[in-house]
């Protein structure tokens, strides 16, 4: 069976290196994110180094996760039946649209106009605010991040901290413009900031009667949702209103309640370099007079189990979506989140985005990194990365075998050339002849300035060497004719 | 011992002197290296860039060349770690192959892992009396883990001064194909690295992988600045 591919924000209009351009051309920005970036990562370093026993808790991490990828058909119905059992309507989707369709008529039944939202990527993967805004429901994201994300009609640019690209004076500017009811005299100050949008807040919350949620977790063995969050918005939203609606992807599955004992100690030293997140909330279906009193789960699919059909790629589902892997990442730290054109950047979007769309339909993102590896020693679930990027990558030239490509035909050469020595000696010796003009044209330099295409985009911000006047074969023969003994 | 020379195919074009110091270095501690001449590549750039079928006649000219020698040694951490890490993935589907990759990948080492690991030496008795910085390389430093290995061997060198590189560990943007599919990002990374090298005011910016250290000296020269490149091995040799 081949399972569907996802649909959604997975994938923007510009391919990534043509994105990452535009964005880099923003000196603020690589400020911000430098700043924010390193900061995070130097205090995920030292609470890190402090557990003794880190590697053995990633190691738990890595294989609860793999036993999940293994037995997800198992633990999806046990999971069913214990959130029924417990009061909770479970609905399965497929894909973005059946999600969106799903959670809107529910919406729809309780006869709301407006919604509040806790921090849910998976609602943003879906699209779930723009198609509530369609059928004429507000949706309000409660997670001061988001908050300041959707009032400037903006993207979000960080799984964890979406409004990263944002400083103060910035923050600042969106609440005066944008926040119903802000102040023209606030000030930059980050008290009163966090003042300002939580009597924006309040309001919403307490007329809200519908709440739209995430989960980080869901146990198999009780039905129970977990979301793990700093603010405590999160709690309000999940406690206040009368209907909650949890958008849930099918990744998220742990088999019982003892495993999150490793994941509530991974996640938060990953994430933002804490020993404990402030709030963890836990939900296991509906009781009577206390909390929402109507409970639906949607389950989401959307190109998740076609991911799970790779054995190499699928480790991807194994994320706890910590972003400790946007933190370290050099090509990140440059380019932001936008540039990945999927609510999934960094090193993770890279690999995730492809997988969930298919990767014929975001060929871009397998090559944008450099391939350090520093995303790798960072996972707290010990994802190999690197190894799932290559794995793509070789997908993505796959998938267009069928047409034409200069660089396939290079690539095909070289190979014709280097699978056999007599042809590489040759093309060792023609490569240095068809320089040596060059290299007389440019006297004792030997180094260029301009490569003809496709190597000017080397040449454009480094100087290019020229071959050496022997290679090393050659002068491996003269020594040995030297010493008297045949080469 | 039978110890080849696998000298990769970017010292042989463009820095044959790079394999000149790993043959003097060797013969300093009394072994005759070979250097098969059936060998060309180790197929990292065809494999990295998502051409995988490519890379396998290059892969298996790579494991005919070197079958049946005890050591096979690189001066380049990234093309170990092609062989050490990537071979596995790459030769899953033909069994013969993956057979003999698996046991060519346990012989093969980065020069340091060799001197240090199996030689057991860290003086060479090399003399160099400059200023240099070393820049620890992606693959060298987490794909291979060669850790303070290269440094522990340059510490013994004779008048080098060793002045450490802020965010050492950090990607100089090289990557490959990387530097030429993503050029405005790998710049800006080159830029961050060049600025580093440039702070720390050394005449050398040493690495164990001279594809990193075109990409960093092409950016030094770009900028007219005044630290040049070289592998660490040439330091070992001098
Ligand atoms: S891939 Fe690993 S490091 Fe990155 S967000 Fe997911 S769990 Fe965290």
């Amino acid at each position: 069976m081949n399972a569907a591919h996802g649909k959604g924000h997975l994938y923007g209009p510009a391919r990534f290196e043509r994105a990452a351009r535009t964005e880099l051309a923003k000196p603020q920005l690589r400020e911000n994110l430098r700043h924010a970036t390193h900061t995070i990562r130097d205090k995920r370093a030292e609470v890190v180094d402090e557990l003794p026993d880190w590697e053995q808790l990633r190691e738990s991490g890595r294989a609860i996760k793999a036993q999940v990828a293994r037995r997800l058909p198992e633990l999806l119905e046990r999971f069913e039946a214990a959130a029924v059992r417990a009061g909770a309507t479970v609905h399965w989707a497929r894909d973005a649209e059946e999600a969106c369709r799903i959670v809107t008529g529910l919406v729809q039944e309780t006869g709301a106009s407006e919604a509040v939202k806790v921090k849910s990527m998976t609602t943003q993967e879906i699209g779930l605010n723009e198609a509530l805004e369609a059928a004429g429901i507000g949706a309000y994201e409660t997670d001061l991040a988001e908050l300041i994300v959707q009032l400037a009609d903006d993207a979000s640019s960080h799984i964890l901290v979406p409004a990263i690209h944002y400083n103060r004076e910035e923050i600042r500017d969106i609440f005066r413009q944008r926040m119903p009811g802000a102040a023209d005299t606030l000030s930059d100050a980050p008290e009163e900031l966090a003042e300002a949008a939580r009597t924006h807040l309040r309001r919403r919350f307490l007329s809200a009667r519908v709440a739209v949620s995430g989960a980080n977790f869901a146990v198999a063995d009780t039905g129970t949702l977990v979301v793990v969050e700093s603010e405590g918005n999160g709690r309000m939203c999940l406690t206040l209103p009368d209907t909650l609606i949890s958008v849930v992807g099918i990744d998220k599955l742990v088999p019982s309640f003892a495993d999150l004992e490793v994941y509530l100690q991974l996640l938060p030293r990953s994430s933002t370099g804490e020993r404990m997140n402030p709030y963890t909330s836990l939900w296991t279906g509906v009781t009577p007079g206390d909390g929402p009193q109507r409970m639906h789960i949607v389950l989401l699919d959307n190109g998740r189990s076609a991911t799970l059909a790779d054995p190499v790629g699928r480790q991807a589902l194994s994320c706890i979506r910590c972003s400790a892997c946007l933190n370290v990442c050099p090509v990140y730290e440059r380019t932001g989140g936008h540039a990945y054109g999927s609510v999934y950047p960094g090193p993770i979007g890279a690999i995730i985005s492809p997988q969930l769309t298919g990767v014929a339909e975001n060929t871009s993102l397998p090559y944008a990194s450099s391939l350090c590896g520093a995303c790798n020693d960072v996972c707290p679930v010990k994802i190999d990365i690197t190894d799932v990027l290559v794995r793509l990558r070789g997908q993505a030239v796959d998938s267009k075998r069928g047409s034409p490509s200069a660089e396939r035909v290079a690539m095909r050469l070289l190979s014709w050339v280097m699978s056999d020595p007599r042809r590489y000696d040759r093309a060792l010796r023609a490569a240095r002849r068809g320089t040596a003009p060059l290299a007389a044209l440019l006297g004792g330099r030997r180094t260029i300035r301009h490569l003809p295409w496709p190597l000017s985009a080397w040449t454009s911000s480094r100087d290019a060497p020229l071959p050496a006047a022997e290679s090393f074969r050659e002068w491996w023969q003269r020594e040995q004719a030297q010493r008297g003994e045949t080469p | 011992m039978k110890i080849a020379l696998f000298v990769t195919c970017i010292n042989d074009m463009m820095f044959p002197r790079t394999g000149v110091a790993v043959v003097r270095i060797l013969e300093r501690l009394g072994h005759r290296a070979d250097f098969p001449q059936q060998q060309t590549c180790c197929g990292q750039l065809h494999a990295n860039t998502g051409y995988q079928d490519e890379a396998m006649p290059v892969i298996r000219q790579f494991v005919r060349t070197f079958q049946g020698y005890d050591a096979v040694v690189a001066p380049s951490g990234s093309c170990v770690a092609m062989v050490r890490t990537l071979y596995p993935q790459l030769v899953g589907k033909d069994p013969d192959l993956a057979a003999a990759a698996a046991e060519l990948t346990l012989r093969t080492y980065e020069l340091s892992e060799f001197l240090i690991d199996v030689l057991g030496v860290t003086d060479l008795g090399a003399s160099f009396p400059h200023r240099a910085t070393y820049h620890p390389t992606c693959h060298g430093m987490r794909a291979l883990r060669l850790g303070e290995r290269p440094l522990e061997l340059l510490r013994h060198v004779d008048g080098l001064e060793l002045i450490p590189l802020e965010g050492a560990e950090e990607c100089c943007g090289f990557g490959g194909t990387f530097s030429v599919k993503n050029p405005a990002v790998s710049g800006a990374m080159l830029d961050d690295k060049c600025a580093a090298v440039l702070h720390t005011g050394a005449d050398y910016i040493l690495a164990a992988d001279n594809s990193c250290l075109t990409h960093i000296g092409g950016g030094l020269h770009r900028r007219q600045a005044a630290p040049r490149p070289l592998h660490y091995a040439e330091v070992l040799a001098s």
